[in-house]
């Protein structure tokens, strides 16, 4: 596979370590009442349907950027790919 | 005319006996010329078998290459270029090819049919193991291996190109010239030795000339072209997401050569065009599968190509393209004759005739017409569709992998002026205008699609795994109809060859067999490789020592001088003990050098704990977020023991963080966990926390450090450090931290912290003076009789302090279990906080890390030994925990161990017994303190 990181250009997905779902981005809020339903939420649900995916991909072998990846899982097709950071800041 | 040069002659020997080839042979022409029909025995039946293709597609001739003092089983003959002094030898027969003692599973064949194995031996149950199996492992398989370590050097390397043509046929020929004439970066990869693809082996004309002509000036005025590589001997095996195909490069035959024997090619292409031609497919009836059996583009090729006459021949076939192969007797299905059995043992002299009529024959091609090589078309699960007309499955263009192409031969245009339109047609896709149409023969396909002759007898299908249409229809009888069962119940197509002369057959059969047509029946899938690519080409370079990268301490070389012995954690080679002479084994060098520390000094190599630097006005608050306690208001100057979890609560690492300055601390990971913090604390960052003023950088690479530990560590670290910086123990206090000079003037960094309890540092300096600054401390020691230390002493030393590692932190332990639950700020939170306190993690019961002693003294502790009551049986529901870490306390006289323990805690003093099921080793051991050695912590102040 290859993931056109915004910053490099086109690099191969062996230079990334995979981690999972984007939504670990949304971290809940510890101090809220549901905290524990919450986390465990958060660290373990996922909806898992086939299509389109936004998944965490870090740039290990290369600038060391969290980037959004979206996926296909089926095709492998890879539409979209955003710094993580930017991501998070804007909060979506 | 042929394209063999016979001024060069070759010699090669074939089991054992020398014969002569000719440059531009491989090893089946040559042994064709040398009128070897016999090359090896079947798989299951142990038949005669000669050679039935001039390709990759080979079925039947498979042998063992010899070499360098290995051998290589398994090669296809005709696709090894014929060198001089190759030895090979024929395979898969006890005793000689021409006399196999196995040939009798032919008379058994009754009894060997499709799925054979199940049936006949099922019982008794106790004989499988002990007299079934191993003697079917003796008699199944194909060629040995020689069972030493492979001789031969592989290589990998990355290519890119605008367009990947696969195929140097017409078709991919002309479409690298459209191309390349453009100025696109071209690769044309082509599996033969020789490009040309079928012109080769046709005697065919191009603009009014010879076809080799115009093969020739293509071929020179592409290799003129800086912008197109031509690869020949170059497989395109398989196809992968974006654009990404694998390429096998052989760059020779030849075991035991100089230099790579094959290249492992990983090739980015923008876009690729397939046209890797068509294969012929034979037909399938009784006693089809003798030596002399040959497919009839076979036979033109070994005539045309390699100037190899076949006489008193016929030729059987349903098709027109058949009929310009040289023979003798010409047997035309379309005129109602065709083939209903061959005689000849070693080689065919004979064929009935449904008519009644026998002709002797020497050699008998056959061709039922033409597969376009649609594999590569698949690899991304696209499925080929049935074309009525042609009678053949052609790419479906609806469902091609991305940016791919298909044409020519392989896209189902089967004559030369078909393949060079669809060149032209695919180089205005591709952007680039195409040059005049060359002049060629444009035959139509004229084809009655005739599979198999019915009957009783076994007509072969499937030649490498002795797949009959016999088998076919007994699957479908005993109820296997998906194609995919019955693939795998007959093993249909699931040899080395993949299937590629009998898969289209096979479906015919079991079209027949289910009173389906082909395309109702389906295929089975396509997957890579095309060919079988060899697993030292995908190992490439990364053998042995080179499988993975070795990281070497600072103070490696003055280790090895001082005779120690090098243990591997992770990439690195650690100094694990440092044997003086008159030691008795490695219990003898730990035990004094954990004494001569704890007596005086000894120093140990730390460079390889993970180091990163952590900068920023929210470095602080940044710590606070993925430690447990609190880190924001440590002062300048000092240094903290910090537990960090995972998110879901578990213990992830430990290690110390020292503060430079208001925005600069300096964290330590345990070795393993060098990258995997990085990359966490990266995702904290990054993710959760990104409008922190916060950066991070690994340095565990740029620093050498050393831990300098016992009572006189810090006179020899006054030797060592510049005389400006004050480091007694007023000034440098427990958990001090400080940037100085030592030697006269070169950059350190000093931290006042204790792994093994003693008054204890870590110094550390550029990695360049790393070695430099061991051999100056040990220099500067010796009145102190300072040593160095290896890994088991700093082991032994810490286990008697009761610190937890790799082994306490082992991924399913929190901070309670460890005794750190009072290290959890109850003022913050933190990365695993929530989830730590979750039902489970908490509350009564849990596994507290503990101190064992053996009852007796003198019993020997083993780590991985479960804990149970004293009278209780050894069963799971017993079990009260497990030893994690145990080392011979040298200060102590005894065996120590640190373990959890169910509400260990509160068990002080309770006997257990220690049960090591692995070892054998039951012990009965009482629950101490953790914390074996100087409890108090007075030595570490001092």
């Amino acid at each position: 596979m290859i993931i056109n990181h915004p910053l490099l250009g086109p690099r191969d997905a062996s230079e990334f370590t995979y981690l999972g779902d984007a939504s670990l981005m949304q971290r809940p809020n510890p101090k809220s009442e549901t905290a524990i339903d919450d986390f465990y939420r958060y660290l373990y649900l996922r909806e898992n349907t086939p299509g389109e995916h936004r998944e965490l991909w870090y740039h290990e072998q290369g600038d060391r950027s969290w980037l959004v990846v979206t996926r296909n899982i089926s095709t492998h097709e890879i539409t979209k790919v955003e710094l993580a950071r930017d991501v998070a800041r804007s909060g979506t | 005319m042929s394209l063999v040069d016979y001024n060069t002659p070759l010699g090669f020997t074939w089991n054992g006996k020398a014969y002569q080839g000719f440059e531009g042979d491989t090893l089946a022409s040559a042994l064709l010329r040398n009128g070897i029909k016999i090359v090896g025995r079947s798989f299951k039946y142990h038949r005669p078998r000669g050679i039935m293709t001039a390709g990759s597609e080979e079925p039947n001739a498979l042998v063992t290459l010899i070499g360098g003092g290995s051998q290589e089983p398994n090669r296809r003959a005709t696709t090894i270029k014929l060198f001089d002094g190759l030895e090979a030898k024929s395979q898969n027969h006890m005793g000689s090819v021409n006399f196999d003692l196995l040939a009798v599973n032919d008379l058994l064949s009754p009894f060997l049919a499709a799925g054979f194995y199940y049936k006949t031996f099922m019982w008794p149950r106790a004989f499988w193991e002990k007299l079934y199996e191993p003697a079917i492992r003796r008699a199944a398989g194909l060629g040995a291996l020689s069972a030493t370590p492979d001789p031969d050097q592989y290589d990998k390397g990355f290519l890119h190109c605008d367009v990947l043509i696969i195929g140097a046929g017409p078709s991919g020929l002309l479409t690298a010239l459209n191309a390349g004439r453009a100025g696109k970066s071209i690769i044309l990869a082509d599996e033969d030795f020789r490009m040309g693809g079928r012109l080769l082996s046709e005697r065919e004309e191009i603009n009014g000339s010879n076809a080799l002509d115009w093969v020739s000036s293509a071929i020179a005025e592409l290799k003129t072209l800086p912008n197109v590589r031509l690869m020949p001997r170059t497989t395109i095996f398989g196809v992968y997401d974006h654009g990404i195909y694998g390429g096998l490069e052989t760059m020779t035959d030849q075991i035991g050569a100089k230099g790579a024997k094959q290249v492992l090619w990983r090739i980015y292409a923008k876009k690729s065009v397939l046209a890797a031609g068509a294969t012929e497919r034979p037909i399938a009836f009784a006693n089809n599968d003798r030596p002399g059996i040959m497919l009839a583009s076979a036979v033109r090729s070994y005539a045309n190509r390699f100037g190899i006459e076949m006489p008193n021949s016929a030729l059987l076939t349903n098709h027109d393209d058949a009929l310009g192969t040289p023979v003798d007797h010409v047997i035309d299905i379309r005129k109602g004759e065709h083939i209903v059995d061959t005689q000849g043992r070693g080689g065919i002299k004979q064929v009935t005739l449904n008519t009644g009529r026998k002709l002797s024959v020497q050699h008998l091609a056959v061709s039922g017409g033409w597969n376009p090589n649609v594999h590569l078309t698949c690899h991304k699960r696209g499925r080929p569709k049935w074309d009525e007309t042609l009678a053949c499955f052609v790419p479906d263009a609806q469902n091609l992998p991305a940016e791919m192409h298909v044409i020519g031969a392989a896209n189902g245009s089967f004559s030369t002026h078909g393949a060079f339109i669809d060149a032209n047609t695919v180089s205005e896709l591709l952007g680039v205008k195409s040059g005049a149409l060359p002049a060629a023969e444009d035959a139509p396909v004229n084809i009655t699609p005739f599979w198999y002759v019915k009957g009783n007898k076994r007509g072969w299908v499937d030649f490498q795994n002795d797949v009959t249409t016999k088998d076919i229809t007994l699957a479908h009888q005993e109820g296997f109809s998906s194609v995919e069962h019955v693939k795998r119940y007959t093993t249909l197509g699931m040899a080395t060859d993949q299937g590629k002369t009998s898969n289209v057959i096979g479906l015919a059969v079991l079209a027949d067999a289910t009173g389906q047509t082909i395309p109702e029946t389906g295929t089975t899938i396509f997957r890579p490789p095309y060919t079988p690519v060899p697993i030292g080409a995908f190992a490439g370079a990364h053998r042995g020592q080179h499988f993975k990268p070795t990281r070497l301490t600072p103070s490696h070389d003055f280790a090895a001088e001082q005779g120690a012995t090098f243990v591997e954690t992770g990439y690195w080679k650690r100094a694990q003990w440092l044997a003086r002479t008159g030691e008795q084994g490695w219990r003898d060098s730990v035990d004094r050098e954990v004494l001569m520390t704890r007596n005086s000094v000894g120093i140990c190599d730390v460079s390889t704990l993970g180091k990163i630097d952590i900068q920023g006005r929210d470095a602080g608050a940044f710590l606070n977020k993925v430690y447990v306690n609190s880190f924001k208001l440590l002062k300048v100057g000092k240094c903290r023991y910090g537990l960090m979890l995972r998110e879901d609560g578990i213990a992830m690492d430990d290690g110390t963080t020292a503060r430079l300055s208001e925005t600069h601390f300096i964290m330590t990971t345990t070795t393993a966990k060098a990258g995997p913090v990085f990359r966490h604390l990266e995702f904290c960052r990054q993710l959760l926390f990104p409008d922190m003023d916060v950066h991070l950088i690994s340095t565990t690479d740029q620093w050498a450090q050393y831990s300098v530990a016992g009572p006189n560590a810090r006179k020899l670290l006054q030797k060592i450090v510049d005389p400006e910086f004050d480091i007694s123990n007023e000034a440098f206090p427990y958990m001090a931290c400080g940037q100085m000079t030592v030697c006269g003037g070169t950059r350190a960094r000093l931290f006042r912290l204790s792994f093994s309890g003693e008054l204890a540092y870590e110094i550390s300096v550029p990695a360049r003076y790393g070695d430099a600054l061991i051999r100056e401390m040990i220099a500067q020691g010796k009145e102190f009789d300072a040593i160095m230390y290896g890994t088991e002493a700093l082991g032994v030393m810490r286990i008697e302090k009761g610190h937890a590692a790799g082994n306490e932190l082992n991924g399913t332990t929190t901070a309670t279990n460890l005794g750190l639950g009072g290290f959890v700020s109850q003022k913050k939170d933190c990365i695993g906080k929530v989830l730590s306190g979750r039902e489970g993690l908490t509350g009564e019961d849990q596994l507290n890390l503990v101190g064992f002693v053996p009852d007796k003294k003198g019993e020997t502790l083993t780590n991985g030994a479960h804990f149970i009551n004293q009278g209780d049986d050894s069963t799971p529901e017993n079990d009260q925990g497990y030893m994690s870490s145990v080392a011979w306390s040298p200060m102590l006289e005894t065996y120590i161990g640190l373990g959890f323990l169910t509400n260990g805690k509160k068990r002080m003093g309770e006997t257990l017994v220690a049960k090591d099921f692995v070892r054998n080793n039951h012990v009965e051991v009482k629950v101490v303190s953790p914390h074996f050695f100087d409890p108090d912590g007075e030595r570490l102040r001092v």
